[in-house]
């Protein structure tokens, strides 16, 4: 038997520690937010794995398109003048 | 897309794969990809959860607090494993609701060891020890798998078997050590799971039809017969180390292969339970189809309470 209307899909977070961030460790399937973080709790975190918790439901998230991959990462690809090591410096100067 | 576009695409994808490169949900890939990781994840995702039944069935009549406790968080794994698993498995597409479709109208298949039934105490002991034992063997090479999702969820998978295997391990360790009775008890359940769960490992290279193109897409990375090979080698010593005894007359340690020969396996028991005879294929459908039309209503309560508090805050912030 199918139910009337489906639990919506949610993407869970974690932050695993204070001091770093939140991670995306899968999905699952809850009827609101609330239940989402319980949910959550008991299947990403059941092992000490989270101090925090973010669920957001996944039709809110807009994710680019890998076809687009050129236009939007290629141009930094030749910008080597954005990395350190593209300055010479004699090898003299310290702590730079 | 014409047919030489799509070539051209595959011959690229292949090559990704090739470089070990991981393929993520929104990239393009060959729609027999798609098909082949549904249909792979979801019955993996079954087998989790229908290979809960087995051992739910002795969490009450555990002998002690200790292993009552850690019986129990080993089936709760289980329920998360599928629930990682079908998770991985609808970034391909695929819906919850069909996934749980195929599973309860018999489309789906799961793996056919948790058709058997769990007689005694001592089988949650021969099931964490071989059939968590076989399933590592087999999810251990999965966690470098081509598909980004499935590989995440793999590692989080093998870094919880585990502790299935040790408390199996230990419970078997310490009937065998017991009084006759417990001890007899160990080994009646080896002589029950050692066979079905060799055919875990799956069908004998020569009649598996997959191999080739799963080996390419990094769905497996060694053969059936390498990994039942490498169960058997592992596991005889730990038996032996207990002082139970492996239920094959035929088993021998080859010297010249540094591995051990083993007796035939009944391959048509095996298709028998595929095919749905096993001792506990309708019971376990009845039990997993029977609990998920039995919660229909909480569901429906649980999505009729979310819309009305969503329609109350609307309201209140009119
Ligand atoms: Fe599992
Ligand atoms: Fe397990």
């Amino acid at each position: 038997m199918m139910s009337v209307k489906n639990w919506p899909l949610w993407e869970i977070f974690v932050r695993s520690k204070n001091g770093l961030e939140h991670r995306h460790c899968g999905s699952l399937h809850a009827a609101d937010a609330d239940m989402a973080l319980e949910n959550a709790r008991d299947v990403y975190t059941r092992r000490n794995e989270g101090v925090s918790i973010w669920v957001v439901e996944s039709k809110h998230i807009t994710a680019s398109n890998p076809e687009n991959n050129g236009e939007l990462f290629e141009p930094a690809q030749d910008k080597v003048y954005r990395h350190p090591t593209f300055y010479d410096l004699p090898d003299e100067v310290k702590h730079m | 897309m014409s047919e030489d576009q799509i070539k051209s695409l595959e011959k690229e994808f292949e090559a990704r794969i090739a470089r070990d490169e991981k393929i993520e949900p929104k990239d393009w890939m060959p729609e027999k990809y798609r098909e082949t990781h549904i249909r792979q994840m979801s019955q993996h995702a079954h087998s989790e959860i229908v290979g809960m039944l087995p051992e739910g069935n002795w969490i009450t009549r555990a002998p002690s607090l200790r292993r009552k406790v850690a019986l129990l968080a080993k089936v709760q794994d289980e329920a998360g494993h599928g629930l990682y698993l079908y998770s991985a498995t609808e970034t391909l597409g695929a819906s919850r609701e069909e996934l749980y479709d195929q599973l309860h109208t018999g489309k789906a298949k799961y793996s056919s060891i948790f058709n058997y039934p769990t007689l005694t105490w001592a089988d949650m002991g021969a099931i964490g020890w071989l059939v968590d034992g076989a399933a590592i063997i087999n999810q251990v090479p999965l966690c470098n798998t081509s598909y980004g999702p499935y590989a995440r969820a793999m590692i989080r998978v093998c870094k919880e078997e585990s502790f299935h295997q040790r408390q199996g391990f230990e419970i078997m360790l310490k009937l065998a050590n017991g009084t006759e009775e417990q001890k007899e008890m160990a080994q009646d359940a080896l002589n029950r799971w050692w066979w079905p769960s060799l055919m875990m490992l799956g069908p004998t290279d020569d009649k598996s039809v997959h191999t080739a193109q799963s080996m390419k897409w990094k769905l497996k990375r060694k053969t059936n017969d390498e990994l039942r090979q490498q169960f058997i080698d592992q596991t005889v010593p730990q038996a032996d180390l207990i002082g139970l005894t492996i239920p094959d007359p035929a088993l021998k340690w080859n010297e010249e292969r540094g591995s051990y020969d083993f007796g035939e396996i009944d391959w048509d028991e095996f298709w028998q339970v595929v095919k749905g005879h096993g001792p506990m294929n309708k019971e376990r459908m009845k039990a997993r189809v029977g609990a998920w039309e039995r919660g229909e209503w909480v569901r429906d309560a649980a999505m009729a309470y979310a819309e009305k508090a969503q329609n109350r805050k609307e309201k209140q912030a009119v």
